[in-house]
């Protein structure tokens, strides 16, 4: 199969407005990816699907991945020399810019006719909040019907032109999105006595003092 | 928070009333709309269908998911990577030992860990094992889904249960084996274990003859069976289908050859293929499957090498892979079963994803389904072999 | 033939209810309460902590509270606080103790991870299975007195395994007992050796 750089060099030269990153996987696995730009992500997958050479016509898994705003902290060192004649002073400069998050969704592509894969595309929202359409891919691989309805379910990606986009898994009145980094709990278990000391210091506020006697945790020799 | 946006209101899942109702649609005229599920003898688990009826024909059937949903991927998230193994048993609890296969597999890919030979012989071992449990499972559940009779699947579990034993002999466990480690196994098995396993390989085909005998031919199953729930290749391979399901569409896909993960490259056995595409189909498939598991078993306690079972570099505790993601698959009994994971050089996950092919098989269940009676969407339900586990996780 | 599929199924049948009087291959159930399967070696529940000693069990628990299982251990079902004082281990090494140690079975999920990262061998997988309670809460939550049981118990569930433990631990006593004899034997040749080495005081 055609490295990820020669597709990335034969999409550019199809759809020479679209941006494509080439996103390096420093892991052991070493499976790269090609980052793709929203509004032509439509457009470019059919053409992954049914370009002869590489008919990626398998789409094996979508997945939400949930990247927060992070603070990055640049430390910049230079030297000074002493006005004094002394040896040269480090100086370092610490700046702290703020990384904006956003939310990505990674497709897994495979080809069954030729037997090769996979080609890793990843889309990203422009934010987390907002701006959190992508374009849907389903039209051009059923298999995304599912796996986007679950990624809008538990990221909050809205995809658009999904035939039937539904919460898959979660009811249909939740609100949130469970697997953000941010997801915080609600905390409305029916509290039981249990011998868990952190299950019982949060089910405290809930349990009026005759309900439930502490359990006995083993005594001290 | 973010904002929830909803999404257009759902015609009839989300729909409030009684179970059965009646909905008017124009060109049908009156329709009536059931639920089928979540707790149903035979959608097997919490899964519910609606289903629009025209008389008793289906015109309409949407899947409901998420009664069993317990975000298995965030708890993976929250816990270490060893920690997340015995959770894989519970994904799909009919399979244990080919699920915590593939997640040893995509944990290794990512860390770049190197698994010892007579671990990867064990590993094939089990893994066929399991596929034979999950498949005499399957068909003896489909034809209580057929309504025939309750007797072809005593005589499954029977079978299924002499596996289990041999589990359970060596991981401790029945069901739950939390068996595989990253870099190897936890247990070896004792000669007398190879020995026990080794008899029971050889006696497998008695039994599949028996049962293809009682039910292969049988004038119930091919009236039932036949040409229901067809599917053809090209739908199937857009919708994402795997495993036998695929299979029995006469596509010739098996990751076992195709990506000749394990010392799968090294055996020799064929990848049975259908021709219809119907229920039949599928259900031969496994019938075929479990033959070839066979010869594939009979070949490893052949050729089982001695030697570690796990690899010295391998470590249990303290475990951080560099940075970096990866995503394994194998060819689980009900198909392609694939761990997406990323690291950020923490001891948990970043992101931990499990594809699973229960879920995505059903993704053309309404297709299948559209035109047959109800009696047959149970049918075609039992024949795409789902595990609510797996599909709500 | 129409039926011959009827047929065939009959006679599966029947062989099948024949078979189940006299073939072990086709005679698998058991009348469970009064007979009972041999379990494997290898069957795990739930885990127990080791005493050396069956006489004083809570004096000689080989656990040293280190928390690595209470880490590990993916439901989080492990408490343990540590000892204030310390005492003598098996081998006469001060160590800590675990105050408090319990396990609510009602949510532990007999992995076996606790028993595989405890460096100590102090925790291992018991064999009751006929654990039916009455208490929801105190009688699943299994505090040290009830989870402590003697290595003799564990030679008796596991024989295979306890023998390769205690072998291990033995050599690892050995080899801990000839290092601190070397090391006090290298200690004494420089005690013995030092007044050559000292330098003379110097004469004012
Ligand atoms: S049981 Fe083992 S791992 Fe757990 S605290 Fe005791 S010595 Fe440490
Ligand atoms: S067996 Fe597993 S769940 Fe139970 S205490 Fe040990 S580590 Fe925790």
């Amino acid at each position: 199969m055609e490295t990820l750089e020669q597709i990335r060099a034969r999409l550019l030269l199809a759809y020479p407005a679209a941006q494509i990153t080439f996103v390096t996987n420093p892991g052991p696995a070493a499976e790269h990816s090609l980052l793709i730009e929203a509004a032509h992500a439509v457009e470019i997958a059919r053409w992954l699907r049914d370009d002869p050479a590489l008919r990626l016509d398998y789409c094996s898994n979508a997945t939400g991945v949930d990247w927060p705003d992070k603070t990055i902290t640049d430390v910049t060192t230079t030297t000074e020399p002493d006005p004094a004649g002394g040896p040269a002073k480090t100086v370092e400069i610490k700046t702290t810019r703020l990384q904006p998050g956003y939310l990505e969704a990674i497709y897994h592509l495979y080809s069954i006719a030729l037997k090769q894969g996979p080609v890793v595309i990843r889309l990203r929202t422009a934010n987390r909040t907002d701006a959190v359409t992508l374009p849907s891919l389903t039209p051009t691989w059923r298999s995304c019907d599912f796996q986007e309805r679950e990624i809008f379910d538990l990221y909050g990606i809205i995809f658009t032109g999904h035939p039937d986009l539904r919460r898959l898994l979660m009811w249909d009145e939740f609100k949130d999105h469970p697997m953000r980094k941010d997801y915080v709990e609600p905390d409305d278990y029916e509290w039981e006595p249990t011998a868990h000391g952190a299950v019982l210091e949060r089910a405290k506020p809930h349990q009026s003092a005759a309900a439930a006697p502490a359990p006995k945790m083993g005594g001290t020799p | 928070m973010n904002p929830f946006t909803p999404s257009a209101p759902a015609p009839f899942a989300s729909a409030p009333g009684p179970t059965v109702r009646a909905v008017h649609d124009e060109f049908h005229g009156d329709l009536l709309e059931v639920s089928m599920g979540p707790q149903h003898p035979s959608t097997h688990g919490v899964f519910r269908m609606v289903a629009t009826l025209d008389g008793e024909q289906l015109v309409k059937l949407k899947p409901v998911f998420g009664y069993l949903h317990r975000n298995h991927e965030k708890i993976a998230e929250n816990t270490t990577y060893l920690g997340s193994m015995p959770y894989t048993d519970r994904l799909d609890y009919l399979c244990s030992m080919s699920t915590n296969w593939a997640y040893a597999l995509a944990v290794e890919k990512l860390a770049g860990q190197a698994v010892p030979e007579r671990a990867q012989y064990l590993r094939i071992i089990m893994a066929e094992l399991t596929r034979l449990v999950n498949h005499s499972c399957l068909v003896g559940f489909l034809f209580n889904d057929l309504g025939t009779s309750f007797t072809p699947l005593l005589y499954a579990f029977r079978e299924r249960e002499k596996i289990i034993d041999l589990f359970e002999a060596l991981s401790g466990s029945r069901m739950m084996c939390n068996y595989q480690r990253f870099g190897g196994c936890r247990v070896d098995p004792t000669p007398e274990w190879l020995a026990a396993a080794q008899q029971l390989v050889d006696n497998f085909p008695r039994f599949l003859d028996e049962y293809e005998r009682m039910l292969t031919g049988n004038e119930i199953m091919l009236a039932r069976t036949q040409g229901v729930g067809r599917l053809d290749a090209t739908h199937a391979i857009n919708a994402g289908i795997t495993g036998p399901v695929l299979r029995a569409s006469g596509v010739d896909y098996d990751l076992r050859k195709v990506d000749a993960y394990g010392f799968y490259a090294q055996f020799d056995f064929r990848v049975p293929l259908g021709a219809h595409g119907d229920t039949y189909d599928r259900y031969m498939m496994r019938i075929l499957e479990m033959r070839e598991s066979v010869k594939i078993l009979q070949q490893a306690f052949k050729r089982l090498p001695a030697g570690p079972i796990m690899d010295p570099k391998a470590k249990l505790r303290g475990f951080r892979p560099k940075a970096g993601e990866a995503y394994g698959r194998l060819e689980g009994p009900k198909g392609e079963l694939g761990f997406f994971l990323i690291s950020d050089g923490s001891p948990n996950p970043y992101r931990y994803r499990v594809r699973p092919p229960s879920l995505i098989n059903l993704t053309l269940l309404e297709e299948m389904c559209l035109g047959h009676t109800i009696a047959d969407a149970v049918v075609i339900l039992g024949s795409i072999d789902i595990v609510l586990g797996e599909v709500d996780r | 033939m129409l039926g011959s599929g009827i047929i065939n199924g009959l006679i599966v049948t029947a062989k099948n209810f024949a078979g189940s009087y006299h073939d072990p291959e086709r005679m698998v159930t058991v009348e469970y309460p009064e007979q009972k399967t041999v379990l494997p070696e290898n069957y795990r529940n739930f885990p127990f902590l080791i005493t050396e000693n069956a006489t004083d069990p809570m004096g000689t628990l080989r656990c040293v509270a280190c928390q690595i299982c209470e880490k590990e251990c993916p439901p989080q079902c492990i408490i343990i606080e540590k000892s204030k004082d310390k005492k003598p281990d098996a081998t006469g090494k001060l160590q800590l103790y675990p105050a408090i140690f319990g396990i609510d079975t009602s949510v532990c999920m007999s992995c076996q991870i606790c028993v595989e990262v405890c460096p100590f061998d102090a925790i291992k997988m018991d064999k009751v299975f006929e654990i039916a309670t009455t208490d929801r809460f105190q009688d699943l939550f299994l505090d040290r007195e009830r989870l402590a049981k003697p290595n003799s118990y564990y030679h008796e569930i596991h024989p295979v395994e306890a023998a390769e433990v205690d072998g291990r631990l033995l050599a690892e006593r050995k080899a801990a007992e000839e290092k601190a004899k070397v090391a006090a034997a290298a200690k004494a040749a420089a005690a013995a050796a030092k007044p050559v080495v000292t330098p003379p005081p110097a004469t004012p």
